[in-house]
């Protein structure tokens, strides 16, 4: 009875694929679900600290946890440029290691490298942080910053930004780490990406006498746009929400300094250091008023860049 | 191995050997490449024909195991010597390839970057030199309303007609194309066919193609290869009607291949 063999199995098919598709319907939604959740938690937690400070907030450089006066101005500052300053210093490198990795090394070197990058990416933040601090802050100190000091301390306009005491510690040392930790996630990624780039196509701009940075720069580059975009966004993801190492070298001062070399604080580490301290609702609440501004900035970037990659599209003749 | 007594050669290759890591892919190969003509290159997978043509732009340099030894000569000089320079020997040798590649940019940037790189030619003469090219692939009434427009968003065979252009827009004095309409559908096949016939007016076109009908439609003159040797090269007329070797018959009446 073949026939109905079949009848039942096709019945018992529509059974379970109805059931498959509200189970990854439920995933798909429980995801959106869980993300509604967390603003709404931040969003209420931060309510006695909105009622409170409103917009000014943003704009208030005090930090007084004994006097109830909060502003975020310092550690938003903070967490902009150093991640800022490491996005800065991560994304050409990356794209140098990458185009040496898929165009320029000699295909034996290019696994041992490729794996380097990648366990790179797995050291534990911890570890970049207590080598950022007892290793690097004091090289910084002892041989770079007097450096920048002598060499830019005087110059207008940059001046400012890298004059000062040789502590080592501070947001330049601080974007730096934070550079050295997103660089192989950035690199892995651009590597990846330029490898799924079509051999024709590099042909096709070498036939036409390219030079190796022309065919990377015209062609594989915009080829790959979405890509390396993507690639940059988890390093800046990674650079802005980074606690551990930040805390250890970014000197978690709640001062206002035009100069790099000085002491700051970010949203994460400010978070990371106080709230075992936090006491009162006023306090607990302007941290959590804290994370929420975290979450907004993220929301602002990964949306910049999305319309950055809009706008690419229009001038590529993609969008009409 | 009779390289034939073509007049006025553009190419002429020597001795030509190629090896792929230690595999010689080419043996001894001597041929001419007559000036303004087509000259096919046919044999099945694998015989060197590919090879032989991507030692005349030296595209093989770009890995690492590949060389090449014996002389090309272009214009009295030798393409494989290490003191020609590879952005200059592009220049004059343009190349299309097995698919459309076309690049991630406007059609108009398609055509104006490798112009781009030799020449700094303002913007109405970059227009200008465009619309030639355009119109030099036959591209120029379906694509002029659309300059603006990525190259990706033309058709299959547009898009290797835009590749032509790409090319010729530089003002090459040699195209290589590599099976141009291997990924074509027949209509598309046909439109670059016609093409080839009006570009040998201006250019000298070397021609790989598995499509032995194809080599017979477009060429002058053939050369059949198998397994590395060049076994017969001749006027296409002659070859197709009648071979002088033995497998060269066999391989064009299908027997073999």
């Amino acid at each position: 009875m073949p026939t109905f063999l079949r009848e039942t199995s096709l019945k018992r098919h529509n059974v379970l694929d109805l059931l498959f598709r509200n189970l990854t319907r439920v995933s798909a939604f429980g995801v959106l679900a869980l993300l509604a959740a967390i603003i709404g938690s931040l969003v209420m937690g931060s309510m006695p600290a909105i009622n409170a400070f409103g917009f000014g907030f943003l704009t208030s450089s005090e930090w007084d946890p004994v006097n109830d006066q909060f502003g975020a101005l310092i550690p938003i500052v903070g967490t902009l440029i150093t991640s800022g300053i490491a996005l800065l210093i991560a994304i050409p490198v990356s794209f140098g290691i990458a185009l040496f990795l898929t165009e320029l090394s000699p295909r034996i070197l290019r696994r041992p490298l490729g794996i380097a990058i990648e366990l790179l990416a797995g050291i534990p933040s911890i570890i970049y942080g207590m080598w950022g601090l007892f290793v690097f802050a004091p090289l910084f100190a002892d041989h770079i910053e007097p450096w920048l000091n002598d060499r830019f301390g005087a110059m207008p306009y940059i001046g400012p930004f890298l004059s000062g005491p040789p502590m080592g510690i501070g947001m330049l040392t601080a974007g730096i780490i934070l550079a050295i930790m997103v660089i192989p996630f950035i690199a892995a990624v651009m590597r990846d990406v330029f490898e799924i780039v079509p051999t024709l196509l590099k042909e096709s701009a070498y036939g036409l006498g390219s030079t190796t940075w022309e065919v990377m720069w015209n062609i594989v580059l915009p080829y790959t746009k979405i890509g390396v975009v993507g690639g940059i966004m988890l390093g800046l993801g990674r650079a802005l929400g980074e606690t551990m190492a930040v805390t250890f070298v970014i000197g978690n001062a709640h001062e206002l300094h035009k100069s790099l070399l000085m002491p700051g604080n970010s949203i994460a580490s400010a978070l990371a250091n106080e709230f075992t301290e936090a006491y009162g609702e006023l306090y607990t609440s302007a941290l959590i008023e804290l994370g929420l501004i975290l979450f907004f900035i993220t929301f602002v970037v990964l949306s910049l860049a999305r319309f950055m990659l809009y706008k690419l599209g229009q001038r590529e003749g993609k969008v009409t | 191995m009779n390289a034939e007594n073509i007049a006025n050669p553009k190419i002429v290759v020597k001795n030509l050997n190629f090896y792929y890591g230690n595999d010689r892919a080419l043996k001894d190969i001597n041929l001419n490449i007559a000036e303004k003509m087509v000259t096919a290159f046919i044999g099945p997978s694998g015989c060197g024909k590919s090879t032989l043509l991507r030692t005349f732009n030296r595209m093989y340099q770009l890995y690492p195991k590949q060389k090449a030894t014996g002389e090309i000569i272009l214009d009295g000089a030798n393409i494989l010597d290490k003191s020609q320079d590879l952005n200059m020997l592009r220049a004059k040798i343009g190349m299309v390839f097995q698919k459309p590649t076309p690049f991630p940019m406007s059609i108009y940037d398609n055509i104006a970057f490798g112009v781009k790189l030799y020449e700094n030619l303002s913007k109405n003469d970059m227009d200008e030199r465009v619309e030639w090219a355009l119109r030099k692939a036959a591209l120029w009434t379906e694509a002029k309303d659309k300059l603006k427009q990525s190259g990706t968003s033309l058709s299959g065979g547009q898009q290797q007609r835009l590749c032509i252009a790409r090319a010729i827009a530089v003002k090459p004095q040699v195209m290589l194309l590599d099976e141009p309409t291997s990924a074509l559908d027949p209509i598309s096949t046909a439109h670059i066919e016609k093409l080839i016939d009006e570009l040998k007016e201006d250019f000298t076109i070397v021609i790989v193609t598995h499509n032995m009908q194809q080599a017979a439609r477009v060429s002058d003159y053939t050369a059949y290869m198998y397994l590395g040797d060049l076994i017969e090269f001749g006027d296409t007329s002659m070859v197709f009607t009648n071979p002088k070797r033995k497998e060269t018959e066999d391989y064009i009446t299908g027997r073999f291949g």
